[in-house]
């Protein structure tokens, strides 16, 4: 036992859980957690220029590595700063521990400065949150929320802590004994769903391997790969999952969803049985719900047991983690299959091959002789190859992203999914680099993303966090044009980021230089290689380069929100045409 | 907005709602366990009938009796969403027809020397108790069913209703099982 400060034990207690970093901002209300802060050897404080930087670059970091993420602000505005990044890691399921600052005990209540209940704030937007006003608590409390954001379904846990808490003092001891009686993350899996699922697996004639974020928060790739290979079964990985199954192997389908692939998305309509492997069946991923895989028994499989029949009933629902579930079925698979039960998919794939070929993904050339920005992107995946982690903001380029860049490794791809969260992408891979330092880590933002968090290039610049920035500037906030040109008729109000301006404005090389990067930029398509070989040079310093694009370009496929799989469109006026396809390529027989 | 989204407003006419569900639910005896529970019926857009809660046998425990206005399959999300709110031990559906379900009302009505005897009569139908006395009013005392509740309410109106405060429904299953011994033993093992 130790006497130590409530601030001492909050630093001894994240040595202890091993958080080694944790992103932040110091005031008034934190600041005696900040003078232990400064002396401790064994978590590196990382100062960023936003409490937002800090929570995304958290929820990089912990993308990256699936570690817990940590981050720290002062109370009120530094509280609610962290609002955004906490919501994002609600709806991404990323376990990240956010430590605030609050106003001594006494004051609580009174409307003090810088007071912000932000218990009652992130109540509905974290797993659970505390108050602590008591020293005592502090090492526990820490425990407890680092021990409830990383098990079950993962998700971000506040930690707010009074200031005369932080001052008191009290008697520390470690290990600590959490006091969670009502937590109880899932149990096993339950063997006879997961037989009565491997038992539908063999009888489908058209089954697809549906694949969420969940197979990522659980390390089950490897499992994934090993029950894809003997099944046999197509494989749609969903923007969360991607790089969860190698993009280059046979049986994937490619993304699913409003910008997935026609081959994913069909397959998913006309598929006979949906295997859900922690998937949450979305919005973006079903469109229109009612008119959602019609056909399709569906097996689903998630630790959240709330996820299950939430949105889509499920036939044979299996509560557990993802990997043990998967685990499971690759024995009750292999059983089936030695008991002379083997699925018979051949018709199935003969289809899901003609929708590939059929409709693959691509683009065109503009004829204003503008940069393509899915060319951009495409040569970037293809000359930084499949050990980059490329973290995306929000947008069109997001989408461009997920589509034109193949993801061969689990953990090589970092984007806010659920919350679709502009100015993810500059803090989530300085997160993501502090996280795998030996990893190259590039963001793929586009301008309007870019302008909200490129304040954190200057952290990296400060702390050595060599990350690269590809902006994909269009001048303009892309998809929300895309959506104005294809439903509102043209009419672009407010998404000309430039208001017609001819220069650069602002003038992003020099903006990356003002902060201590080296800034390039590139506006021809042959200058496009080079460009990026020149920014995989620099390694002592952030690099961004600005990929100056036309503004026209669309991402295709789409489903128009609210509106059926079966309605996806390829180009603005060109829609696929699932059964003729499968009447071709049955008439070839 | 406001937590509880729609409370039961007077008279509802005594019509049987299929689709309400009453749910026991045991919670940790902390601060802001409440909110986290309305807000959480709010914020997934559930209709909160009544919602009543108070200690129990444990001190570490609090239970609460939710009626719930909706279907069965959202009862099963109502449930599950419940279920992992961190401080929530256990949440248990109980059956109307193996629980006893009791809502307490006071009412004070007016009640001057010309009526007060026929109040009383009324008072003394429907079980109920006189707790207050004024020249021109009395305040009366009642428990049981909503129905019940309801038509002693019908019954008064004639006479004027000067105010009405009513509780939300606990409620307790039949027999001498208990949905507390589990999830009790879980508390005092980790206190």
């Amino acid at each position: 036992m130790e006497r130590l400060t409530g601030a001492q034990a909050m630093v001894r207690a994240l040595e202890e859980l091993d958080a080694q970093v944790i992103f932040g901002i110091p005031g008034g209300a934190i600041l005696p957690a900040y003078d232990p802060i400064f002396d401790s050897t064994r978590l590196r404080h990382i100062l960023v220029r936003h409490e937002q930087g800090a929570g995304h670059a958290a929820t990089g970091y912990a993308q990256a590595t699936g570690r817990v993420g940590y981050c720290i602000a002062t109370s009120g505005p530094g509280a609610t700063n962290l609002v955004t990044p906490i919501a994002d890691a609600y709806m991404d399921s990323v376990p990240l521990v956010a430590i605030t600052g609050q106003v001594p005990s006494p004051a609580i209540g009174t409307d003090a400065f810088q007071e912000a209940d932000i218990c009652g704030i992130t109540m509905p937007i974290t797993k659970h949150n505390f108050l602590v006003q008591d020293a005592a608590d502090i090492p526990r409390t820490l425990a407890e929320a680092q021990h409830i954001a990383s098990t079950g379904r993962p998700g971000p846990v506040l930690v707010d802590i009074a200031k005369d808490a932080l001052q008191a003092s009290m008697d520390f001891s470690w290990p600590v004994e959490m006091q969670l009686p009502g937590y109880r993350p899932a149990a096993k899996p339950h063997g006879k769903q997961v037989r009565e699922a491997a038992r539908l697996m063999v009888d489908a004639k058209r089954p697809v391997l549906y694949v969420g974020g969940g197979v990522l928060k659980a390390h089950a790739a490897e499992e994934l790969r090993k029950l894809a290979e003997l099944s046999g079964i197509p494989v749609v990985t969903t923007l969360m999952a991607r790089g969860a199954f190698p993009d280059s192997h046979p049986q994937h389908l490619g993304m699913p969803g409003m910008h997935g692939a026609v081959a994913a998305v069909a397959a998913l309509q006309r598929s006979d049985l949906l295997i859900a492997l922690g998937a949450r069946f979305d919005d973006r991923v079903t469109g229109k719900l009612s008119s959602f895989a019609p056909g399709a028994t569906v097996v689903h499989a998630d630790i959240d047991p709330a996820e299950i029949s939430k949105n889509r009933t499920a036939d044979v629902p299996i509560v557990g983690d993802v990997r043990e579930v998967i685990a499971d079925l690759v024995v009750a698979l292999e059983a089936e299959h030695e008991a002379g039960r083997q699925g018979d998919y051949a018709a199935w794939w003969k289809q899901c091959n003609g929708w590939r070929s059929t409709y693959p993904l691509g683009y065109d050339e503009h004829e204003d002789g503008t940069l393509v920005p899915q060319y951009v992107i495409d040569r970037l995946g293809k000359i930084c190859g499949p050990d980059t982690v490329i973290v995306a903001g929000v947008g069109q380029h997001q989408m461009w992203a997920s589509q034109f860049i193949s993801y061969e490794k689990p953990y090589t791809w970092i984007n806010s999914g659920g919350l679709g969260t502009m100015g993810f992408a500059v803090p989530a891979a300085m997160g993501a680099k502090v996280g795998r330092p030996d990893a190259l880590v590039w963001a793929v933002d586009g301008d309007g993303c870019f302008q909200m968090t490129n304040q954190e290039l200057t952290t990296c610049a400060i702390e050595g966090i060599p990350i690269k920035v590809a902006i994909i500037n269009n001048q303009s906030l892309g998809m929300v044009r895309q959506w104005q040109t294809l439903f509102y008729e043209g009419r672009y109000s407010n998404t000309d980021l430039k208001a017609g301006r001819s220069q650069y404005l602002p003038d992003f090389v020099m903006l990356a230089e003002a902060m201590g990067c080296v800034g390039l930029r590139c506006d021809n398509a042959q200058d496009v290689d080079a460009t990026i070989e020149k920014a995989m040079a620099v390694n002592d310093a952030p690099v961004v380069v600005d990929f100056v694009v036309g503004k026209d370009a669309m991402v295709w496929p789409m489903v128009a929100a609210g509106t059926s799989n079966d309605d996806i469109k390829i180009a603005r006026e060109s829609a696929p045409d699932f059964d003729y396809e499968m009447g071709e390529v049955v008439g070839d027989e | 907005m406001s937590d509880v989204r729609s409370c039961r407003l007077w008279p509802v006419g005594g019509v049987a709602d299929m689709s309400r569900h009453t749910l026991s639910v045991l919670v940790e005896n902390k601060p802001g366990v409440l909110a986290r529970v309305s807000a959480l019926f709010s914020r997934r857009g559930f209709n909160i009938d009544s919602l009543a809660v108070g200690p129990t046998e444990h001190s570490d425990v609090s239970r609460m009796t939710i009626v719930v206005n909706v279907e069965v399959l959202p009862l099963e999300q109502v449930t599950k969403q419940l279920n992992k709110l961190v401080n929530v031990l256990k949440v248990v559906e109980l059956d109307s027809d193996a629980a006893v379900q009791r809502e307490l009302l006071l009412v004070k009505v007016k009640a001057d020397q010309a009526v007060r005897s026929q109040v009383l009569e009324i008072v003394q139908v429907f079980r109920a108790k006189v707790v207050d006395v004024a020249p021109d009013a009395v305040t009366t005392e009642v428990t049981g069913t909503a129905d019940k509740l309801d038509a002693f309410i019908r019954v008064l109106e004639p006479y004027g209703i000067r105010e009405l405060v009513q509780s939300g429904v606990v409620a307790v299953g039949r027999g001498a099982r208990s949905i507390t011994d589990r999830s009790l033993r879980s508390v005092e093992r980790s206190a």
